[in-house]
């Protein structure tokens, strides 16, 4: 957990905002004791999460199905309860500002968002990656130089400046996925909220898109929440993970301890290959030195 | 009749003649039902050209059913024209430009492109239907029983994306306020501007002549 507990005090008295009077800039992502119902459902969905993300921080979220783990991306991004109902308990602030008081265009430049369903995530409206990828920079009313630059730096980062003629709704599931998170990268929200976002590419593109998250984060100092089963890929990107399971996160710490917990796999989370490897070497009594894993990530 | 001529001629003087073809097509049905009902149960006319049993054609029965044929093809084939000599990427860019709502815009043009789209969607819920053996093909019967298994999965997923893309464009800033940016604002010739100004004087006067009873529009 990052950032310091008195500053939340200070800040909460504030009303807006969870931000100290200090020198010290708000906190990009907070939630404390949250808890959140869906419209028409007696259960929490989310029952009792507290987080923060820092900037330049990369958040790994892994858990069960059912866990709550794209619900706590929607109440993040502060569209749960503002665009789809439902009742929110506890506090959510982007940048300092609490969600419930900001309207959903501003939430939308304190926090990009991504899905899961990729076809979903795109207008269906632009006739071209490059316009697709130009909805969100267009609709806050940017200079044209500034929404070419911010769409061409995007595509060059995914590696995707192919696809910019093509037509959005004519793409590969794996090539949707990566225009969908163009298409929120191209906002440069100061957090990213990932639902799944390689949840249809393949090695290489999930490598890919890997390597484009961290170095949002190491370059712009982004911080990233990122919902992921491939837990490999969280090895090598995330500098912590939360395990979620019933609406709570039940265990969080750094990447390569949690990623050896063996509660991971008690929860139904499939640890990264090497953990694997490791784990049946010592089985068969074929016990490595442990050098022999440093370095590789977790991949 | 003048408004089909101008329509047939600018569609003649831009190469589009056999363009035209299916939308007339398409009309057929209507204009055969128009046809016939008027033709043959015109009220109060006693002008007959035949009479076939219970039914009886009259002259003033088919000048209707063709008058209102002209209306329905002139009607039909002016938005075929627009449909044929107007990208649909450069109308909803222009309207943008000339300051429409952003909602607007994109109703028109998310209407536009979800046709394709739900006839893709569709086919594929058809040949997933079709894999699980059932038949969609013969008899009209048959055909009529496909509908069901199609119509069901096609309404539901096209509503239960309906929330999730209105979230993922609630979350691309779709409700800033403010005017959206004009990636690429159309050249507006002057002769255009002139021309687009000539047809809705001439649309008033039209109107105003007719409104007068000096010239009784149909």
């Amino acid at each position: 957990m990052t950032g310091p507990p008195e500053a939340l005090k200070d800040g909460d008295s504030g009303g807006q905002g969870v931000a100290p009077a200090s020198t010290l800039p708000p906190v990009p992502l907070q939630l404390r004791d949250v808890r959140y119902a869906y419209a028409g459902s007696k259960g929490w969905a989310l029952n009792g999460v507290s987080l923060e993300l820092a900037a330049g921080r990369v958040l790994g979220v892994v858990g069960p199905n059912e866990a709550g783990k794209s619900t706590l991306c929607l109440v993040a991004a502060g569209l749960a309860p503002a665009a789809i109902g439902g009742r929110l308990e506890g506090l959510v602030t982007l940048g300092g500002r609490h969600t419930s008081s900001a309207a959903p265009h501003e939430l939308a430049q304190r926090a990009g968002l991504l899905l899961q369903n990729p076809v979903t995530q795109l207008s269906a409206t632009s006739p071209t990656v490059y316009e697709e990828v130009a909805f969100g920079p267009r609709n806050l009313g940017l200079a044209v130089g500034e929404v070419a630059t911010r769409v061409e730096d995007t595509l060059a980062a995914l590696r995707i400046e192919a696809l910019a003629p093509r037509d959005p709704m004519h793409l590969s599931g794996g090539q949707a996925q990566l225009v969908a998170l163009a298409s929120v990268i191209a906002l440069r929200p100061p957090v990213l909220i990932l639902d799944e976002p390689t949840g249809q590419l393949d090695p290489a593109g999930t490598r890919l898109v890997g390597m484009a998250l961290a170095g949002l984060a190491g370059a712009t100092g982004t911080a990233i929440l990122v919902v992921e089963h491939k837990t490999w890929l969280l090895g090598d990107l995330a500098d912590e993970i939360a395990l979620m399971s019933g609406g709570r996160i039940v265990f969080r710490g750094p990447t390569a301890a949690m990623l050896d917990d063996e509660r991971l796999a008690d929860l139904g989370v499939e640890p990264p290959p090497v953990v694997r490897l490791r784990r049946l070497l010592v089985e068969r009594g074929l016990a490595l030195e442990p050098s022999l894993f440093a370095g590789e990530g977790s991949s | 009749m003048s408004m089909l001529a101008v329509v047939l001629a600018i569609a003649l003087a831009a190469g589009l003649g056999r363009s035209l073809t299916p939308y007339v097509l398409a009309t057929l049905p209507i204009v055969v039902s128009i046809l016939l009902v008027n033709t043959f149960f015109y009220p109060g006319a006693t002008d007959v050209i035949v009479a076939l049993g219970p039914l009886t054609a009259t002259w003033t029965g088919l000048a209707q059913a063709l008058q209102a044929t002209l209306r329905v093809e002139a009607f039909a084939l002016s938005v075929a024209l627009l449909g044929l000599t107007t990208s649909t990427d450069d109308l909803l860019d222009d309207l943008e430009h000339r300051g429409v709502g952003r909602r607007a815009v994109f109703v028109i043009g998310s209407a536009i492109r979800t046709i394709p789209r739900m006839a893709e969607r569709a086919g594929e819920i058809v040949d997933a239907q079709r894999a699980r053996g059932l038949d969609t093909e013969g008899s009209v019967w048959r055909r009529v029983r496909g509908v069901v298994p199609l119509a069901g999965p096609l309404i539901l997923s096209a509503l239960s994306e309906v929330e999730e893309r209105t979230m993922a464009l609630e979350a691309r800033a779709f409700s800033a306020p403010g005017r959206r940016t004009t990636l690429r604002p159309l050249t507006d010739r002057p002769w255009e501007r002139m021309l687009r100004w000539a047809l809705v004087v001439a649309a008033v006067a039209l109107l105003s002549l007719s409104v007068a009873g000096r010239f009784p529009l149909p």
